[in-house]
C-alpha cells in the first residue's frame, strides 16, 4: 500500500460527497483514456446531482458523452463499450429508471462474461442514485439495491461518506466487473475529509464506522449516518453499538459482520429500503447460518414499510427507519 | 452485374452452403437427443450472414441472435467448437455454459448470439463508439429479426448512431415471423427500410434471398461505416425454413406455404443458378465443395463428440474476472 508520511496520512481537505465522486472521475479518467463518462444531463449542467460538474471542460464532449433521454441504448452501449475495450462510467439520473435498463444490466452486462464462457470482460460502472428524503415521491425515492444484489456477475457498492464514495469509485472503475454503483440523494450533500490524490477503497471491505461491544448495527448508505446518530444516543444510556458500513454489499465482507457478532453477540441490520425480500434479510441468514451459538438474542431487522414512498415530508418520513427507530430496537435487543 | 469475381462467389457460396450442413447436422443431433435446450436453425437465411460479413475483418464487431449460427459460422467460427458447445463440451465456445443462443467468439469479433430480442442492438452500438472513440476504423454490425425492430432498443440505439455518426450497420433480418407472428400483422409500414429516414440514416431494402445484392448493399453500408460517414439501416427479406425453434408445429402456417416458400426462398438453390449461369464455376466445382463441406462438418463433429464433458468444478470462476 501506500507510504504514510511521518506526521500524517495522504492530506486531506473537506469535500462534499458529490465532489468526492468527481474527484474520482477527474482522477480516474486523467489516468486513463479508456475511461469515458456516460449519461443524461452529464455536461454542461454537470449531472443531476452534480456529480460530473467541471468535468466537461475539462474532458471534451466525446469523453464526457451526454446522451438523449435513452435508458436502456446508454447503458447497452456501455455494454458494448466495455466489451470492446472502453471503460465506461454510465450515470443512470435515478436507480427508479433501471427498469427501463434492466435487460441490459442483467441479461447482457452481468453475464455476458459467463455465458461466453469467461472469453469476455465488461468493465463498466453503473453509478446511480437512489433513496427518499426529498419528497420525489414514488417514482423517485426506492431502495432497489435487493433488486442488483440478486443477479450474479454483478458487483454491488453504497458508500456513506464522501472518503469511501471517492476509493470505492476510484476502485469500482479499476474493476473487469459491472459493478453497481448506488449513491444516496440525501449524501450529496454531506461533507467529509477526503484524502487527495489517489484514494482506493477496495471493494468487499467493510468499515467499522464505530466500535462497540453491546450490539452490532450493520447497515449502508444513509443509514450509517443514522445508525451513528443513534449510537451516539445509545451511548448515554450506556449502550456501546457497534456500527459496521458494509460498504460494499457484492461481494460481501462476511468476516467483518461476523467478526463484530462474535464480540457483541446482538445483531441490527438497519437498511432504507423495503424490508420483504431486503438485503438485510441475507446477512440475517448468513449470520444465523454461521454463528448461530455466538448469538445471544435472535437477529433484527429494521427496515422501510412495505409501501412505496409517500410524498408528504411526515409521510416519507414514516416508512423509512429514523434515529429514533434505531435507538428504540437496539434498546429492544440488549434488554 | 453484380461485379463479383470467381473466389468471392465461391467464398459465399461456401460460407451459405457451411451455414445450411451445419444446420441440418445440429437438427439431427436434436432429434437424436444429443443436443440440450432449444436450437433455432438459420436455414433458409445463409444469404444475409454471408453477403454480410464478407465485408468485415476479424477485428470487426457483430451482435447475433438467438437464430445465431449463420452469422457465428460467416464471421470465421471454428465448427467443432460450436458443435461442442451445443454438445455441452468443456471445448465448446462457451465451455457448457451458453449453447445455441450465446455462442460468442471475442476472437472474431463475434460479441455473441443473444437470448433476448433486440438485446444485442445497443451492444453493437457500444461497440461502434469503441471505434469511434479509440480512432480505428473498425465497424460494428447488429443484426437482428423483424420482432427486434419493434423493440425500444432499435429505436434508442438508431438514434444514438445516428447522433454520434457511429461506424454501425444495422441489419434486420425480415424472415416473415417474428416467432408466431407475420410481419403484416406487426408493422402497419410495407417497407420497414424508411424507418430510416426518421432517425436520420440511409436505407436500404434488399432481396434477402440474393446473396448479389446483401453483398452489394452491405458493401456500400460497411464501406461508408468505415470511412467516418455513419450508420446505415438495411432490411434483409427472407424466409426461414424451419420453425422458430426445432420441433415448433407451426400452427400459424400453412403447408402450403411453408412447402411453396421454402423452394421459392432458397438462397442456397439461386446463388448455385447464378454461379453456373455466369460461368463462375461449374456444377461438379460447386458439387466439390459441398463434399468438403460435408467432411468437414463430420470430421467437426467427431472432434466435439470426443471432448470432455463441461466441468462443473470451474463454474463459479466464469461470473466474474478476477484480474
Amino acid at each position: 500500500m501506500q507510504a504514510t508520511e511521518a506526521r500524517a496520512p495522504a492530506a486531506t481537505r473537506e469535500m462534499f460527497y458529490n465532489e468526492a465522486l468527481g474527484d474520482a472521475l477527474r482522477l480516474e479518467m486523467e489516468r486513463d483514456e479508456r475511461v469515458i463518462v456516460i449519461g443524461e444531463d452529464i455536461a454542461e449542467h454537470g449531472g443531476a446531482f452534480q456529480v460530473t460538474a467541471g468535468l466537461l471542460d475539462k474532458f471534451g464532449p466525446t469523453r464526457i458523452r451526454q446522451t438523449p433521454i435513452s435508458e436502456i441504448g446508454i447503458v447497452g452501449a456501455a455494454v458494448g463499450a466495455a466489451l470492446t475495450g472502453l471503460r465506461p462510467v454510465v450515470e443512470l439520473m435515478y436507480v427508479d429508471f433501471a427498469g427501463l435498463a434492466m435487460d441490459q444490466i442483467v441479461n447482457q452486462a452481468a453475464q455476458n462474461r459467463f455465458m461466453f464462457g469467461g472469453q469476455a470482460r465488461v468493465p463498466m460502472v453503473l453509478r446511480t442514485q437512489g433513496g427518499s428524503g426529498r419528497g420525489n415521491a414514488a417514482q423517485h425515492s426506492k431502495s432497489l439495491e435487493a433488486w442488483f444484489a440478486h443477479i450474479a456477475g454483478l458487483k454491488l457498492v453504497m458508500p456513506s461518506t464522501p472518503a469511501d464514495a471517492k476509493g470505492l469509485l476510484t476502485a469500482a472503475v479499476r474493476d473487469n466487473n459491472p459493478v453497481i454503483f448506488l449513491e444516496h440523494k440525501l449524501l450529496y450533500r454531506t461533507k467529509g475529509q477526503v484524502p487527495e490524490g489517489e484514494h482506493l477503497v477496495p471493494l468487499g471491505k467493510a468499515d467499522v464506522k464505530r466500535e462497540g461491544t453491546d450490539l452490532t448495527i450493520v447497515t449502508w448508505s444513509r443509514e450509517v449516518l443514522f445508525s451513528l446518530d443513534a449510537a451516539a444516543k445509545l451511548a448515554e444510556d450506556g449502550i456501546a453499538a457497534e456500527v459496521v458500513d458494509v460498504r460494499t454489499l457484492v461481494p460481501l465482507d462476511r468476516e467483518t459482520i461476523l467478526g463484530s457478532v462474535r464480540k457483541t453477540h446482538r445483531l441490527l441490520v438497519v437498511h432504507e429500503a423495503i424490508k420483504r425480500g431486503g438485503y438485510g434479510a441475507e446477512i440475517a441468514a448468513m449470520v444465523a447460518e454461521e454463528a448461530f451459538d455466538d448469538l445471544d438474542a435472535p437477529p433484527r431487522r429494521l427496515a422501510g414499510l412495505e409501501t412505496p414512498i409517500p410524498y408528504a415530508q411526515h409521510l416519507e418520513t414514516t416508512v423509512v427507519p429514523q434515529v429514533d427507530d434505531i435507538v428504540r430496537v437496539a434498546k429492544e435487543l440488549v434488554a | 452485374m453484380s461485379g463479383i469475381d470467381r473466389a468471392t462467389a465461391l467464398a459465399l457460396y461456401r460460407v451459405m452452403r457451411t451455414i445450411r450442413a451445419f444446420e441440418e447436422r445440429a437438427t439431427q443431433l436434436f432429434g437424436e437427443n444429443k443436443i440440450w435446450g432449444t436450437i433455432h436453425s438459420y436455414a433458409g437465411e445463409e444469404a444475409i450472414a454471408a453477403g454480410v460479413c464478407a465485408h468485415l475483418r476479424d477485428e470487426d464487431w457483430i451482435t447475433s441472435t438467438h437464430r445465431g449460427h449463420g452469422h457465428c459460422i460467416a464471421k470465421g467460427a471454428d465448427l467443432g467448437k460450436m458443435f461442442a458447445e451445443l454438445l455441452g463440451r468443456e471445448t465448446g465456445y462457451c465451455r457448457g455454459r451458453g449453447g445455441s443462443m450465446h455462442i460468442a467468439d471475442t476472437s472474431k469479433g463475434n460479441l455473441g448470439a443473444n437470448g433476448i430480442v433486440g438485446g444485442g442492438i445497443p451492444i453493437a452500438t457500444g461497440a461502434a463508439l469503441t471505434a469511434k472513440q479509440l480512432g480505428t476504423d473498425q465497424v460494428a454490425v447488429s443484426v437482428f429479426g423483424d420482432g427486434a425492430v419493434k423493440q425500444g432498443t432499435f429505436h434508442e440505439s438508431l438514434n444514438l448512431a445516428a447522433i454520434w455518426k457511429l461506424p454501425a450497420v444495422y441489419v434486420c433480418e425480415n424472415n416473415q415471423y417474428a416467432e408466431s407472428l407475420p410481419v403484416k400483422r406487426a408493422f402497419a409500414v410495407d417497407d420497414i427500410a424508411k424507418r430510416a429516414e426518421g432517425y436520420g440514416m440511409p436505407g436500404m431494402h434488399v432481396d434477402g434471398r440474393d446473396v448479389r445484392a446483401v453483398h452489394a448493399a452491405a458493401g456500400e453500408a460497411v464501406t461508408r461505416a468505415r470511412a467516418g460517414k455513419g450508420p446505415t439501416f438495411i432490411v434483409a427479406d427472407s424466409y426461414r425454413h424451419e420453425g422458430h425453434y426445432y420441433g415448433d408445429p407451426r400452427k400459424y402456417q400453412t403447408k402450403d406455404e411453408i412447402e411453396g416458400w421454402r423452394k421459392q426462398f432458397d438462397p442456397i438453390a439461386d446463388a448455385r443458378a447464378w454461379i453456373i449461369a455466369a460461368k463462375l464455376a461449374s456444377a461438379a466445382d460447386l458439387d466439390a465443395i459441398d463434399r468438403e463441406i460435408a467432411a468437414e462438418i463430420d470430421r467437426s463433429v467427431a472432434w466435439a463428440d470426443q471432448g470432455p464433458l463441461a466441468s462443473p468444478i470451474k463454474l463459479p470462476e466464469d461470473v466474474y474476472a478476477s484480474d
